[in-house]
Formats: C-alpha cells, sequence, structure tokens
C-alpha cells in the first residue's frame, strides 16, 4: 500500500508542478512526472512479489507459480511509445516558442488570454 | 456474426494519411484527389451503417475473440451510438476537406495538413469505435497529437502559443483518464468496456468510494478535452488560432467525440448513473452554458467569439445528458429519459452542423478581408451575400430561431427539463438562449452590415468553399425533419436506445 500511496504523491508533486511553475521546460518536467507516477502506478498494480516473469519458456510451468499479469506491461510500453511524441512535440513546441518570444517565462508569453 | 465493415473507419484514413506524402512525390494532384476520395467513401460509408445498420455490432480485428465468454481481444463496437458518432464525424470532415482544398493554399506544406487531417479523422473514428479502455485511451493520444499539430500549423506566435497551451491541458486530460483506466483495470482485472461493466455491477456494494475516485479522475480529464468552464481555459486560443477548416472540426467533431461521447459511453454504459454524479454533469454543463455565452458577448475577434459558443453550446448538451442521468437515477418515467437523450444528441449533431459552418464562413471572411476583428468589418454582404446567407442560416440555428434546426433541440432540452421537474435548469436554458442571440445579432451587424470601410480590397471565395458552405445551410434547414418519428427512427432512436440500455449495454456485447 505505501507503494501506492508514493506513487499518487509523485503524481500530487507533477500536479503542483504544473500549477506554480512559469518555466515552459519546467511545465513539461512536471508533466513527465504525472506520466511517470502514472506508468509506475499501472506496472504496481500487475506486480506479484516473488512471482515470474510473463514469458512462456519450453519447460512447464508448475501450476502453482505466480506469473506477473503482462497486461499492464504492455500498456505502458504502449503509453511510454505515447509519451515519447507528447514529450518531442511539446519540447519542439517549446524551442519554436523560445524562437519568437525569445524567453522561457509564460508571464510574458501572454498574447492570447484564455 | 462479424461487421468488418468498422475496421475501414479506421484503416482507411490511416491509409491514406500515410499514402498522401509518398504520393507527392512523383504527383502533385494526387494528395487532393486521396482526401477527397477517402473522406467521400468513409462519409458514405458511415451514411449506410447509419440507414441500413448490420447485423451484428461487434467485429473483433486479427481473430482474438473471446475464450469462455471473457473478451481478451482488441473489439471494434459500432452501436446506436458509435454509428451516430461517425456519421457526425465523417460527414463534418468530408465538408471540411473540400473546404481545406482551396484554403490551405495559403500555407507552405499542404501535405503535411493533409495527413495530419486524415491522423485526425482515424483518431476519432477510432475513439468512438472503441471497445475497450485502452483503445480509448490511444486513438484520443493519436486525435490529440493530431489536433495540437493541426492548431500550430500556421506558425505564428499564437498559433504556437494556443498549441503549446493545448497540449499541457490536453496532455494532462488523458494522462488522468489513464489514470482512471488504471483504477479500472485495478478493481476488474479487464479492459473491455462491456466486461467492466458486468464486473461493477456484480460487486457494486463493495468498492463504493474507489468507484467514486475513479469516476472523479475521468471526469476531470473529459472535462478538460470537452472544455467545461473550470477546465476551458485552452479552448478559446486553440479553436481561434487553428486554420479554418480545422477550428470547424475541432469545436464541431473533437470536443463532442473526446469529450461528450466518452461522458455518455462511460457514465451511462459502463458506470451506472448516480444521483451524484449527474448533479456533478449537469451543473457542469449549467455554468459552462452560461459563462461560455457571457464571455462571447465580449469577444470581438470573430472566432474567438464562436469559441466561446461552442462552450456554452456544449453546456446544453452536457446538462441536457445530466437531467438524463438524474432521471434514471431518481427512477423517472423512461419517456423523459428518452426525450432528454433525443434533445442533447440531436444539439450535438446541429452543432456540428452550425457550428462547422460558422467557423467556414468564419474562414471565408478572413480569407477575403485577411481581418477576423469584427470592428474592421463591415459592410460584407455586398461582396459576400452566399457567405452572409450561411452564416445567417447558422447564427438563426444556433440561437434557436424556430424553421432551423437549433430551435427544436433546445426545445426538447428545455421541455425535458420542466417534465424532470428542473425547472431552473429550463429556466437558464431559455436565458441562454436569448443571450445567445443577442450575440449572433452583434455578429451579423458588424460583419455583414452598416458601411462598408473605405479602401477595402476583397479576394473571390473559391468555388469549393462556397459548395461546402453551402450544403452545410442546407443542412441546418432540412435537419429540422428529425423532429418527425420516421426520420428519427433513422437517425437518433438507435443512438438514444444505445443510451436508454444503460448498463445492460454489456450483457448484449458479451
Amino acid at each position: 500500500m505505501t507503494l501506492y500511496i508514493l506513487c499518487f504523491i509523485l503524481l500530487l508533486t507533477g500536479l503542483y508542478g504544473l500549477l506554480i511553475s512559469r518555466n515552459i521546460i519546467k511545465i513539461v518536467i512536471s508533466l513527465t512526472i504525472v506520466e511517470i507516477s502514472i506508468f509506475l502506478m499501472l506496472i504496481l498494480i500487475g506486480y506479484i512479489g516473488g512471482a515470474l516473469a510473463p514469458v512462456i519458456f519450453q519447460e512447464e510451468v508448475l501450476p502453482h507459480q505466480a506469473v506477473v499479469d503482462p497486461l499492464p506491461q504492455t500498456m505502458v510500453l504502449t503509453a511510454i511509445v505515447i509519451a515519447l511524441a507528447t514529450n518531442s512535440m511539446i519540447l519542439t513546441m517549446a524551442i519554436r516558442l523560445y524562437k519568437k518570444y525569445g524567453t522561457f517565462d509564460i508571464h510574458e508569453i501572454s498574447k492570447l488570454k484564455g | 456474426m462479424e461487421n468488418p465493415v468498422l475496421i475501414f473507419f479506421i484503416f482507411l484514413p490511416f491509409l491514406a494519411a500515410f499514402l498522401i506524402p509518398l504520393l507527392n512525390l512523383f504527383w502533385d494532384q494526387g494528395k487532393t484527389i486521396v482526401l477527397f476520395l477517402v473522406s467521400f467513401v468513409l462519409m458514405l460509408l458511415a451514411l449506410i451503417i447509419v440507414i441500413n445498420p448490420p447485423q451484428s455490432t461487434q467485429y473483433i480485428p486479427g481473430g482474438w475473440y473471446p475464450v469462455d465468454n471473457i473478451p481478451v481481444g482488441i473489439h471494434l463496437v459500432g452501436d446506436g451510438l458509435s454509428r451516430f458518432m461517425l456519421l457526425i464525424i465523417n460527414s463534418i470532415a468530408f465538408l471540411c476537406a473540400i473546404y481545406a482544398i482551396p484554403y490551405v493554399k495559403m500555407f507552405t506544406g499542404q501535405k503535411y495538413f493533409y495527413t495530419l487531417f486524415f491522423l485526425q479523422l482515424a483518431g476519432l473514428n477510432g475513439v468512438v469505435l472503441a471497445g475497450d479502455m485502452f483503445n480509448l485511451f490511444v486513438f484520443m493520444e493519436v486525435t490529440a497529437k493530431a489536433s495540437y499539430a493541426l492548431v500550430a500549423f500556421g506558425v505564428r506566435k499564437t498559433e504556437i502559443e494556443a498549441a503549446f497551451k493545448y497540449q499541457v491541458m490536453g496532455g494532462l486530460a488523458t494522462l488522468f483518464m489513464l489514470f482512471g483506466i488504471a483504477m479500472l483495470y485495478w478493481m476488474t482485472s479487464t479492459l473491455n468496456m462491456a466486461d467492466i461493466s458486468v464486473v461493477l455491477r456484480n460487486n457494486h456494494a463493495e468498492n463504493t468510494n474507489v468507484i467514486h475516485f475513479t469516476q472523479l479522475f475521468f471526469l476531470a480529464g473529459v472535462a478538460i478535452k470537452a472544455a467545461m468552464i473550470p477546465f476551458h481555459a485552452w479552448l478559446p486560443d486553440a479553436h481561434s488560432s487553428a486554420p479554418s477548416p480545422v477550428s470547424a472540426m475541432l469545436s464541431g467533431v473533437v470536443i463532442k467525440v473526446l469529450g461528450i461521447y466518452v461522458i455518455l459511453r462511460l457514465f451511462i454504459n459502463v458506470f451506472a448513473p448516480s444521483e451524484f454524479l449527474s448533479m456533478v454533469i449537469a451543473v457542469l454543463g449549467g455554468v459552462s452554458m452560461t459563462a461560455g455565452v457571457i464571455l462571447a458577448i465580449g469577444a470581438w475577434d470573430l472566432k474567438r467569439l464562436l469559441a466561446y459558443h461552442s462552450i456554452s453550446q456544449m453546456g446544453y448538451v452536457l446538462m441536457g445528458i445530466g437531467i438524463g442521468m438524474g432521471v434514471i437515477a431518481g427512477g423517472g418515467s423512461p419517456t423523459t429519459v428518452a426525450l432528454t437523450f433525443t434533445g442533447a444528441l440531436f444539439h450535438m449533431i446541429n452543432h456540428a452542423v452550425f457550428k462547422g459552418l460558422l467557423f467556414l464562413t468564419a474562414g471565408s471572411i478572413e480569407y477575403s478581408t485577411d481581418t477576423l476583428d469584427l470592428r474592421k468589418m463591415g459592410g460584407l454582404a455586398r461582396y459576400m451575400p452566399l457567405t452572409m446567407v450561411a452564416s445567417f442560416a447558422a447564427s438563426m440555428a444556433i440561437a434557436g430561431i424556430p424553421p432551423f434546426n437549433g430551435f427544436f433541440s433546445k426545445f426538447a432540452i428545455i421541455v425535458a427539463a420542466i417534465q424532470g421537474g428542473y425547472h431552473f435548469r429550463a429556466a437558464l436554458g431559455l436565458l441562454v438562449g436569448i443571450l445567445t442571440l443577442a450575440s449572433f445579432v452583434k455578429f451579423q451587424r458588424y460583419a455583414f452590415f452598416g458601411t462598408p470601410r473605405p479602401g477595402v480590397t476583397l479576394k473571390h471565395t473559391p468555388l469549393l468553399m462556397k459548395v461546402s458552405m453551402v450544403t452545410m445551410a442546407v443542412l441546418c434547414l432540412i435537419m429540422s425533419l428529425f423532429i418527425f418519428p420516421e426520420v428519427r427512427a433513422v437517425f437518433l432512436d438507435p443512438a438514444v436506445n444505445t443510451l436508454l440500455e444503460t448498463t445492460d449495454y454489456a450483457l448484449k456485447q458479451i
């Protein structure tokens, strides 16, 4: 249970960073922290202490032997690929923003008002 | 047993998306032809499966059939609601596509525009067809990525800024959804929506608190995507900065599919509707409806005005859904529920048409006059009579003036609110209707009437843009026919019936 709570604290840390930081790069980092916390939680959900990796070997697996749930792992793999796209794209935007405005401060980048 | 036509809604746009840049290497006109043909075929397919619904609603790609009635593979589900959404998506996409052909000539790299357009379309079709939670998430991300890039397509200062804002908010929204999905998987050990619904129903009493916690995460994610009022900051920027055909897609389709459709699917078909949640959704809807229209009255940028109205009109739909869920949870009469859901879905398809059209006319005005500031326009009625007629029809439709479609759907929602005993919400609906009319009178007055500015040079609106706008203006009128039971039985009733089944939907799927 402690691990899940720590995960949730990590998520809240990311959210806090997202709310208070003024630097674009720090916003991106905070978003990544939220991402990572959710990936960790997904992995934890499928994890069973002392269980085998979900790979089928030639040898017979004993019937009482527990195997880690492979589904969350595949989900996390997919989500990581998506996160890669997200991060590369959002960083491209950050670079473009820096070139246009000459600053990373979101208070100075405010031609549009919500 | 299976319905393989469903896979084409995802496969064809993906194929077109990656074919276009390749084709462009040696054939210049190829991209336009592919754009036209593929979007036309998709619209026809959607129309065919709505008018002539196939026997089976499922398709399982790869042949991973259920084992002992436990679904293991990816399920594409094309039930009444999904087919209805497919019709909205693909018809609006077709009209936006033919509008975009002349419009994107002002940009460089048109092939990338078409590629992103099809990626967005594939994602949208995937979201409504996804039968499991994780595919829903993946296709939401596909749509969102394409939308971010399309918003920033002009690479001017404001566009990049809007796209960055949209990306941060949108990224957070999908992460909240992923968190919700993780919680659901934890509780139920399955990802299939129908299966989740069955498992949740069987051990309902055990973990009510956890379910509420999960629901709040889903609601936060979806509310950001639907731009409900406390979460709306990205929408006016993103929708007003994007190229006009993309604005029409974003406002007309994307917020509906990623926002409203996911709310409907999750909170009505997967979770059983509860009193608490119906209250939250109706309040979110009511607040967005009122605040959106008040913000719109003060806006001077034409596209920003329209974007605020998107928030307001989505508020109507959401309030209708909230009322319907409240009546279901309170054990009210099924006819009231049917009326609210009919009203909400009807308003959704109406909004797709008239808001799409309004953004297209805004694009046409921008194309001709190079400005979107209402104070710099005036007297355009003389120069652009066709745009004026189209935008007049759409304005009357969104304001709810009788022969146009918007009147009937708003009327249905308000009558349903009175029947359900929510008099305050009905009064709010009427008030917002009047304010909407006021702000569109302002738009018409400043843009088309009055004296023309001296020394303006106007470009001619290209033919394809006119065709698209006229088609939508005609649709605004003929969609009023949906109030007749015979027409409604074809288009709206299958979708409403899917919602009326609530969680019994799951039993049909498995």
